[in-house]
């Protein structure tokens, strides 16, 4: 990788051009704006030619970490292979030249896409509807808490407030519910990482809107009781909200809606192969059981008795409208080329070998790294720190942290995985390695997370000052925090 | 080690007190300065806000986290430590001598929850 870190405006050289534009064959019509409206200052944007333009963009692109460069082991990201073939698809000039206010009938397929694909995400989840309208994960669970309330409230039951979300939660889901006006209660763990149902009972009243859950929870353990709290939170008039932010290693095994779940939503992104991060956008339809379709946002795909589709614009009892259209057609459209690409019989694979990579390099690395719950993990498993951080007296002094371990992976050009998240253990590592990544590229992974703790054990000063090949060593965040550079400005040409 | 001042009340979401007759001055731990790592920013109340005992009356953050802040008394802030805006790392140089804000009291018996320094010290060894 070649260092480059210039500004566009570093390249800047007063008077050069891209391009010449015409000549200004018309008078200015601001005259009638007053002097305090119109900019004194010249504009300084900056000056460069096509070239500079090209090599400065290209340059900084090259200096991008993605799917398409190597391995990205994130926990809870599901950073999965985007196949090339959604792309194709998407790049087809019918899909590219659509407008989202043009008039059903001569949408008639790109309706058919989206009625399609909201049948496939419920035939996969055991939901009874969905809608693609929300443009994100955390946009989904906003929408789905807007369904819980409003569902409460359409049965004049307003004294639900509360809902509860488990500590090993995403931080999005009390986030969520604190956006939706609703009262956030935690409920604890147990050692082995599950939630505590005892703990939970004591949590239930008739003031509870719901519980929102994820299964595999953050931990990357299957909540095996979760029988027994549908049953408990339904028995006291609450909801199940599904986060599927954790739904790659179900495909095709187990079903949100038959576990008990009534509303939840999918991160096309992460499970459905759509660009994650900055190659988004993000979509995150919603599902719901039969009994809450009415409550489902509009606008909404429906099919008439004819076989046409139309766009169903009022509905009286929906929780509102979350977007102004269906959602991120063209990532909706990626996910669905995903889905018909691997088909019934191959979609179970997906979460079968997630859930394979996940044990593999757990089992090949718990002699290196602690780790606290030793069970048979789904797709994802979160590290303790390491073994031998190198320090004299276990636990103090010097040793090498898991921050450390995570700056010296960018030596060996892996994206570093998710470290300090969960927030119950101090030094957590939580690696998903998804199903795309091929047995060579696991057994590298797991070679260089080996060596850097056999550094760690005989130098850890070594790892505390890593990365060592990376264009940058340790930026300084807590300056960047506290001081932060929001703009730039060169005086001279603004002045 | 974090340093436990002898002499303050404790409370277990890592704030102290040291009560100053009808004002209680209201800071957080040593401990919990060290678990957050460097300190960005310290959202504080404005004066004359009214906190209440238990409940949430500000937020630090840090580099790696954002923290809730707890009030331990109930009562009207009558002073916030304005140095922290600027200066939010103030809190990791002595989380006890920068204090964050100053309550007058409504029922000072509510102190009688709170942890000794002794009972602190109990309570983050576990």
């Amino acid at each position: 990788m070649r260092y480059y870190d210039k500004l566009i405006f570093e390249c800047s050289k007063k008077g050069r051009r891209g391009y010449s534009l015409p000549v200004r064959k018309y008078e200015r019509t601001l005259k009638e704006l007053t002097a305090s409206l119109c900019r004194t200052l010249a504009l300084g944007l900056p000056e460069v030619s096509e070239v500079d333009v090209v090599r400065h963009y290209t340059n900084l692109s090259q200096m991008n970490f993605g799917v398409d460069t190597g391995f990205y082991p994130l926990g809870s990201c599901t950073m999965k292979y985007n196949p090339k073939i959604n792309e194709e698809i998407a790049a087809m000039p019918g899909f590219q030249a659509l407008h989202p206010l043009q008039p059903a009938e001569t949408v008639q397929g790109t309706l058919r896409i989206c009625y399609e694909l909201e049948q496939s995400l419920a035939a996969i989840t055991g939901m009874a509807h969905f809608t693609l309208n929300p443009c994100a994960g955390a946009h989904g669970e906003l929408t789905g808490l807007m369904i819980m309330r409003q569902y409460h409230m359409s049965r004049g039951d307003f004294k639900r407030t509360k809902v509860i979300v488990p500590d090993s939660a995403h931080g999005t889901n009390p986030a969520s519910a604190a956006a939706c006006g609703l009262d956030v209660v935690v409920v604890k763990s147990k050692e082995n990482g599950l939630i505590d149902v005892e703990a939970l009972k004591q949590l239930l009243n008739d003031e509870v809107a719901g519980i929102m859950m994820t299964n595999p929870n953050t931990l990357g353990l299957f909540e095996s009781e979760i029988d027994a709290i549908a049953r408990l939170v339904h028995g006291c008039g609450g909801l199940l909200y599904y986060d599927g932010a954790n739904m790659n290693p179900l495909l095709g095994v187990v079903r949100p809606g038959d576990m008990g779940f009534d509303i939840m939503h999918l991160n096309l992104h992460k499970t459905f192969s759509t660009p994650h991060g900055g190659g988004g956008p993000g979509s995150g339809p919603v599902g719901v059981c039969e009994r809450l379709l009415k409550h489902l946002p509009t606008p909404r795909v429906e099919k008439l008795q004819d076989g046409t589709f139309t766009v169903l614009h009022e509905n009286e009892e929906s929780a509102g409208q979350v977007s102004a259209f269906n959602g991120h057609f063209g990532i909706l459209l990626r996910a669905y080329s995903y889905i018909l690409m691997l088909g019934k019989q191959n979609l179970k694979y997906a979460g079968r070998f997630a859930t394979l990579s996940a044990n593999y390099i757990k089992e090949s690395l718990k002699d290196c790294y602690k780790l606290p719950i030793p069970s048979i993990c789904k797709h994802e498993f979160v590290f303790d720190g390491l073994i031998d951080d190198g320090s004299k007296v276990a636990g103090e002094g010097n040793g090498a942290t898991t921050l450390d371990v995570a700056k010296r992976l960018l030596d060996f050009g892996y994206h570093a995985p998710t470290i300090y998240f969960p927030l119950l253990f101090h030094q957590s590592i939580m690696i998903e390695p998804t199903e795309t990544e091929s047995l060579e590229t696991m057994d590298d992974f797991i070679e260089v997370m080996r060596k850097i703790a056999a550094e760690a054990a005989t130098n850890p000063s070594y790892l505390k000052s890593a990365p060592h090949n990376a264009p940058i060593r340790r930026p300084d965040e807590t300056t960047a925090a506290r001081q932060p550079i929001l703009k730039y400005a060169d005086e001279a040409s603004v002045n | 080690m974090s340093k436990i001042v002898e002499g303050l009340l404790y409370s277990e979401s890592h704030e102290w007190v040291k009560v100053e007759g009808n004002v209680a001055v209201i800071g957080v731990t040593d401990f919990a300065q060290k678990e957050m790592g460097d300190i960005t920013y310290v959202d504080m109340p404005d004066e004359e806000d009214e906190v209440t005992a238990e409940e949430e009356f500000g937020a630090l953050e840090s580099v790696k986290a954002s923290s809730e802040l707890f009030s331990p008394v109930s009562g009207v802030v009558k002073e916030v430590n304005g140095a922290l805006e600027d200066e939010p790392e103030l809190v990791n140089q002595d989380a006890f001598a920068n204090w964050i804000i100053k309550v007058e009291m409504s029922d000072p018996a509510e102190l009688e929850t709170l942890l000794d320094a002794a009972g602190y010290k109990e309570f983050i060894k576990e």
